[in-house]
C-alpha cells in the first residue's frame, strides 16, 4: 500500500424511515480515496451514488435519515465527530459540489460574498482579505474580469460560470478533499470540457476528487479509479484502465455497451439492459442486479461479495486491485460478456418493463 | 388527398425559416430587442431518414423543431410537408394536415397531462381527429400500447404510476396514434437513465422500420444523434452552420464547431478504439453569445480558433464545398 | 426609477378616478337613498328639499354632480359634509391620519417582529413539539374577530380587572404624541396588541413555509457543505430569501391599514382614526367623506404597491432589472 487512504469508508448503510417501512438506499458500501487520486463513482439513478457521499459529509438532514458505519477521514471517525468539529471538515478539509449550479448559489448575495462568507467560516481574516481572495479564487478559475463579476449576483452568471464560482468557493480553503456531485450534468459539452479540464488542474494542485456522474465517458476521461453502483451497493471497483478495458460486472457491460458513441461502428440497435434501476425498498436479498442479468443463476440468490475473483477471498486488497460482486466464473468474463452484449441487442421483447 | 412519397422524395422543407422573439424594451434604451432563436434555416428531411438536429442549450433547435410541424408561428421563410406549404395555411386548413406530423417532448413528466389515465392520453389525438367510434378507438389504443412495449393492462393508470422510460413510451404511443409520416421528437431521452435510454432508441429505430416513419431527432447528446441519425445539421446562434451524412460528419467535420463539438464530447476508452487518429481536442474559449446580441459576420467566430477578418464582416452562407459537404464557413476544415 | 415613479403615478391616478366614480355611481344609484332628505332633515316640505338639492347642487346632471365634487374635494378642498353641517372633508381626514398612523405603525412592528420570531423558530423546529405549539398559538391570533378580541380586552382592562391589576390603563382614546408621549403609547398599547395579534399569526404561519421551503433550496445545502452554522444558515441564508414574499404582503396589509381597514380596533377602543371616520360616514350615507376616505385609502393601497415593488427589488436582486 503505497499511501494510507485519505478517506475509508467501511460498510456504509443508509437508510430512510418511510410510511411503508424502512427503506435502504445505500447498503454495506465500503470504498476508500488515496490522497490526490481521482475516484469516479458511477451508477443511474438510485444507485445510491450521491446519497452515500452526503452521507459521508453529514449532509443529509432529514429526521428519518439513519447512517450507519465508518468514514475515516485522515484518521477520524466522521460519523461520530461533534456536530462543531463536522463543520470544521465541511469546506475547508472536504468540499462539495452540487449538480444544478443555477439553483446551488443564495440568490440574494454576490458571488464574491458567498465565497467570502465560507473563508471567513474557517480562517480568522478580515472582510476586506476574504473578498480579495475571493476575486483571485474567480480568476483562477477562470472567470474573466473576476474583480468586478465577484460583485455580481448568482443570476448574472451563465450556468458554466456559475459552476466556475462554485468550484472556485468549494477550493477557497484549500481542501484535501473535493467531492463533485455530476458538476457538469447540467452544463454543454463546450463548457462540460472546459470544467473537467479545472478539475484536473486543480487535482494536479493536489486535491483528491470523488467525481459522481451517470456518464461513462466522463469517467473514462478524468478517473483514476472507478467505483461502480448499483442498488446502494458496489458492484466494481478498480483503477479506470481497469475497468473499462476489462469490466467484469454484467451491469458494467450494460453501461459501457448502452451508451451510443462518438467513434467506433454504428449498431442498428443497442445493446440494453432489460427492466429498470432497481427501486430502493425493493432491493432483493441476494445481488441487486439479478433481477436484470442475462447471466442470472442459483448463485445469484447469495449476495455477492466485492471482491478479486468469485471465490470471495479480499486477497491482495490493495488501492489498484480490480473487484466485483459477481458470482460468474471468473477465467470467460471476455466471452461471456460478449454473449450478452448479442442477447441484448437482439431480444427487444425483454425490455418490456414490470411495473413498479 | 396528398400525393405519397416515395423514400427518397422529399417530406419535409424548410426554406429560409426565421423565428424571432421581439423582448421587451428596457428602461434605458428606446429600440426593441429581437431574440433571434431561429435565423435562416433552410434544410430538407427525405422520407424514410433521420435528421438529427444537433446543438448546445439556446441554439434554436428546439424552436425549429416546433416551426417544422408549425406548432409556432414562423417569423420569415416556409415549411413544406408532402408537397404543401403549411406555413401559412390558417388553423382549420391545418387540421387534415396535423395527423401525418407528430412532435414527441423531451420530459414525458411535463408533456403528459397528469390527471388523466395513460389509455386516455394516446386516445386524445384519435377522438380530435375523429378516428372512429368508441370500440375502434379503444382497439386502436390497445394496439398503439403494444406497439410501444407497453403493457395493455396498464391503460387505466396515471402517468406519475409509470417510470420515466413508459412514460415516453405513452408520449410515442400518443404521436403515433394518428398514423403520422413525420415524428419530429424533441431531446426524447436526455431526460432517460443511460439504460432507459437505449431501450427507447431501439424503440424508434424499431418504430421507423415497422412503419416507414421519417423522423427529425432533436438532441444536444451526439452519440445518441449519431446513433440515430442518417444525417445531421449542426446548429449555433440559430443557425444551421453545418449539414451532412453522419459518418462524414464524424469523421471529417468541415465546420470548425462541429470539430470542437465532437472534441469536447468526452468518449469511453476502452481500449477497442485504436484504429480512429486519436482526436485533438479543441476546448473552446468562453461561452455561446446571447442571442439577442448575435455577432455580426458568422455567429461562431468569437469562439473560432481559425476565425479571420473576413469572418467579422461577412456572414457565411451554408454552401456545398467542392466534395460535396454542406457547411456555413469561409474557411472550411474539408475542401 | 424616474420612468418606474411617471408610470406609477398615473396607474394610481387611474385607479383613484375609476374608485371615485364606482363609489358615486353606487352611491347614486341605491335606491331609497336621497342625500337632499338627510341634508334637510325629517319631514322638510318640498321647497326646503328643493333648496337643499340647488344649494349642493344636487339637482345637476350626475357628470356635472360628479365634476362638482371632485372639484370641490381636490381642488377648492372645501367639500362639506352632507351629514355635520360646515363640517369639510379633508381637514378630518387630516386630522384622522395621525391616530391611524400611530396605531398602524406600532402594530406593524409589533406583528412583524412576532412573525418573523414565531414564523422562523417554528421552521427551525419543524417536526419537534414546539412547531406545532407555536402555529397554534398563530391560528388563535388570526381566529379572533377584532371587535370581539377588542370588547373583550376593554372588559377586562377597564371593567373586571381596573381596580386590581389594570389600574394604569387609561380609558379608550386617543392623546398625540406631540402632546404626551407617554400618555399616547399608554392609549394605544392594547390597541397595538390587539391589532398585531390578528396578523402576526398570518405572517408567523406563511413565514414558517417559505422559510421549510427554503431549508429544502440547493443553496441551503451549499451552505452547509461550507461549513456555516446552523444558526447562520437559517437567518442569512433561509431566512433572507424568505422574506422577499412577506415583503409584498407587509407592502399591502399595511397600506389598506392606513387606509382605514383598521376601523374595527378603532371604534372599539374610541381612536378618532380613518377607520372610525369612514365608519360614521358609512353609517350616515355621507357621501362627500366616504368619496374622501375611499380616495383617500386608494391612494395609500397604490403608494404601498410601488414602495413594495421598490423594496422587493432591494430585497432580490433578480427583480432589478425586470
Amino acid at each position: 500500500m503505497p499511501d494510507q487512504p485519505l478517506l475509508d469508508v467501511r460498510d456504509l448503510r443508509v437508510s430512510f424511515r418511510t410510511r411503508r417501512g424502512s427503506v435502504t438506499v445505500v447498503d454495506g458500501l465500503s470504498f476508500s480515496v488515496s490522497p490526490g487520486e481521482i475516484l469516479g463513482v458511477v451508477g443511474e439513478s438510485g444507485s445510491g451514488k450521491s446519497v452515500s457521499m452526503l452521507a459521508v459529509l453529514r449532509l443529509l438532514t432529514s429526521p428519518n435519515a439513519t447512517v450507519e458505519g465508518a468514514v475515516r477521514f485522515r484518521g477520524r471517525d466522521l460519523l461520530a465527530l461533534p456536530d462543531k468539529e463536522m463543520r470544521a471538515v465541511r469546506g475547508r478539509e472536504i468540499a462539495m459540489v452540487f449538480q444544478d449550479p443555477m439553483t446551488a448559489l443564495t440568490p440574494v448575495y454576490t458571488v464574491g460574498w458567498q465565497i467570502a462568507e465560507q473563508i471567513r467560516a474557517h480562517e480568522k481574516v478580515s472582510r476586506k482579505a476574504a473578498h480579495a481572495r475571493a476575486v483571485s479564487l474567480l480568476s483562477d478559475v477562470g472567470i474573466p474580469d473576476a474583480a468586478s463579476r465577484a460583485n455580481a449576483y448568482p443570476h448574472e452568471f451563465s450556468g458554466g460560470m456559475r459552476q466556475r464560482a462554485v468550484i472556485a468557493m468549494a477550493l477557497s480553503c484549500g481542501p484535501a478533499l473535493l467531492i463533485a456531485d455530476e458538476p457538469t450534468t447540467a452544463l454543454d459539452v463546450t463548457v462540460q470540457a472546459q470544467i473537467l479540464d479545472l478539475m484536473r488542474e486543480l487535482n494536479a494542485q493536489g486535491s483528491a476528487v470523488v467525481l459522481i456522474t451517470h456518464d461513462m465517458g466522463v469517467i473514462s476521461q478524468i478517473a483514476d479509479r472507478v467505483l461502480v453502483m448499483y442498488g446502494g451497493r458496489a458492484a466494481e471497483e478498480g483503477p479506470r484502465r481497469a475497468v473499462f478495458h476489462g469490466p467484469r460486472h454484467p451491469y458494467t457491460w450494460g453501461l459501457l455497451d448502452s451508451v451510443p458513441r462518438v467513434g467506433g461502428p454504428r449498431l442498428r440497435r443497442l445493446p440494453t439492459i432489460a427492466g429498470m434501476p432497481v427501486a430502493p425498498g425493493s432491493l432483493p436479498e441476494g445481488c441487486a442486479f439479478a433481477p436484470r442479468c442475462r447471466l442470472r443463476h442459483e448463485r445469484c440468490e447469495e449476495r455477492p461479495v466485492l471482491s478479486i475473483g468469485s471465490t470471495g477471498a479480499d486477497v491482495g486488497a490493495g488501492a489498484d486491485a480490480h473487484r466485483d460482486a459477481c458470482w460468474l466464473p471468473d477465467d470467460d468474463r471476455a466471452s461471456l460478456r460478449l454473449t450478452s452484449r448479442s442477447a441484448a441487442t437482439d431480444v427487444p421483447d425483454l425490455e418490456r418493463e414490470a411495473t413498479p | 388527398m396528398s400525393a405519397s412519397t416515395t423514400s427518397a422524395e422529399v417530406l419535409l422543407r424548410a426554406s429560409d425559416v426565421t423565428k424571432h422573439y421581439p423582448l421587451r424594451a428596457d428602461g434605458l434604451s428606446r429600440h426593441r430587442k429581437v431574440l433571434r432563436a431561429v435565423d435562416g434555416v433552410s434544410l430538407e428531411v427525405r422520407g424514410g431518414e433521420t435528421l438529427g438536429i444537433v446543438g448546445e442549450s439556446g441554439c434554436g433547435k428546439s424552436t425549429l423543431g416546433r416551426c417544422l410541424v408549425r406548432l409556432t408561428e414562423l417569423t420569415g421563410g416556409r415549411v413544406e410537408f408532402d408537397g404543401r406549404d403549411i406555413s401559412t395555411l390558417s388553423t382549420r386548413r391545418l387540421r387534415p394536415v396535423r395527423p401525418g406530423m407528430q412532435l414527441v417532448f423531451q420530459d414525458p413528466q411535463a408533456s403528459l397531462n397528469p390527471r388523466r389515465r395513460a389509455g386516455d392520453i394516446v386516445a386524445e389525438p384519435l377522438l380530435v381527429h375523429r378516428y372512429g367510434d368508441g370500440a375502434a378507438v379503444r382497439r386502436r389504443v390497445a394496439e398503439l400500447f403494444d406497439v410501444v412495449g407497453l403493457a395493455t393492462a396498464h391503460l387505466d393508470r396515471y402517468p406519475h404510476e409509470f417510470s420515466g422510460g413508459q412514460r415516453q413510451r405513452i408520449g410515442i404511443a400518443r404521436a403515433l396514434a394518428t398514423n403520422p409520416k413525420l415524428i419530429v421528437a424533441d431531446e426524447p431521452v436526455s431526460a432517460l437513465d443511460v439504460s432507459i435510454q437505449a431501450q427507447v432508441l431501439n424503440l424508434f429505430a424499431d418504430l421507423q422500420e415497422e412503419f416507414a416513419l421519417t423522423y427529425v431527432f432533436i438532441a444536444h447528446d451526439l452519440g445518441v444523434v449519431r446513433h440515430v441519425s442518417d444525417r445531421i445539421a449542426v446548429m449555433y446562434l440559430g443557425e444551421i452552420v453545418e449539414l451532412g451524412e453522419t459518418e462524414a460528419l464524424y469523421k471529417e467535420p468541415a465546420h470548425p464547431y462541429t470539430q470542437a463539438l465532437l472534441s469536447a464530447v468526452p468518449d469511453i476508452d476502452d481500449g477497442t478504439v485504436t484504429d480512429e487518429v486519436a482526436r485533438e481536442r479543441i476546448v473552446l474559449s468562453g461561452e455561446v453569445p446571447n442571442p439577442v446580441d448575435k455577432p455580426t459576420g458568422c455567429p461562431f467566430r468569437t469562439r473560432c480558433p481559425y476565425a479571420r477578418e473576413r469572418c467579422a464582416v461577412e456572414r457565411p452562407r451554408l454552401t456545398v464545398t467542392a466534395s460535396g459537404r454542406h457547411t456555413a464557413c469561409h474557411f472550411p476544415l474539408v475542401d | 426609477m424616474l420612468r418606474f415613479i411617471v408610470k406609477r403615478f398615473a396607474s394610481a391616478l387611474l385607479v383613484m378616478f375609476a374608485i371615485s366614480v364606482l363609489v358615486f355611481l353606487i352611491f347614486f344609484a341605491t335606491p331609497g337613498v336621497d342625500p337632499a332628505a338627510r341634508i334637510a332633515g325629517r319631514n322638510a316640505d318640498p321647497a326646503t328639499l328643493a333648496q337643499v338639492r340647488h344649494s349642493f347642487g344636487l339637482d345637476r346632471p350626475m357628470p356635472i354632480r360628479y365634476l362638482l365634487m371632485m372639484r370641490h374635494l381636490l381642488i377648492d378642498r372645501d367639500l362639506e359634509s352632507f351629514v355635520n353641517r360646515g363640517s369639510r372633508v379633508i381637514p378630518q381626514i387630516v386630522q384622522a391620519t395621525p391616530v391611524t398612523l400611530s396605531l398602524v405603525i406600532g402594530a406593524a412592528l409589533i406583528w412583524m417582529a412576532a412573525g418573523i420570531i414565531m414564523g422562523t423558530a417554528a421552521a427551525a423546529l419543524r417536526g419537534k413539539a414546539a412547531d406545532p405549539l407555536i402555529m397554534l398559538v398563530g391560528v388563535v391570533g388570526v381566529s379572533l374577530p377584532a371587535y370581539w378580541l377588542g370588547e373583550v380586552v376593554n372588559l377586562i382592562t377597564q371593567k373586571q380587572l381596573h381596580s386590581s391589576v389594570f389600574s394604569w390603563v387609561p380609558p379608550p382614546g386617543y392623546v398625540d404624541l406631540s402632546h404626551d408621549p407617554g400618555q399616547w403609547a399608554l392609549h394605544l398599547l392594547f390597541p397595538w396588541l390587539t391589532l398585531a395579534l390578528l396578523y402576526a399569526g398570518i405572517y408567523a404561519r406563511l413565514l414558517r413555509g417559505e422559510v421549510v421551503t427554503a431549508l429544502n433550496e440547493d443553496y441551503v445545502r451549499t451552505a452547509r457543505a461550507k461549513g456555516l452554522s446552523e444558526r447562520r444558515i437559517l437567518i442569512r441564508h433561509a431566512l433572507r430569501c424568505s422574506l422577499i414574499p412577506i415583503v409584498s404582503l407587509f407592502g399591502l396589509d399595511f397600506g389598506a391599514l392606513v387606509g382605514g381597514a383598521a376601523l374595527l380596533t378603532e371604534v372599539v377602543f374610541g381612536l378618532p382614526g380613518i377607520g372610525k371616520l369612514t365608519f360614521d360616514a358609512l353609517q350616515n350615507l355621507d357621501l362627500p367623506v366616504i368619496m374622501g376616505t375611499v380616495l383617500y385609502a386608494a391612494f395609500f393601497v397604490v403608494l404601498a404597491n410601488a414602495l413594495v415593488d421598490i423594496l422587493y427589488a432591494r430585497l432580490d436582486p433578480r427583480a432589478r432589472h425586470a
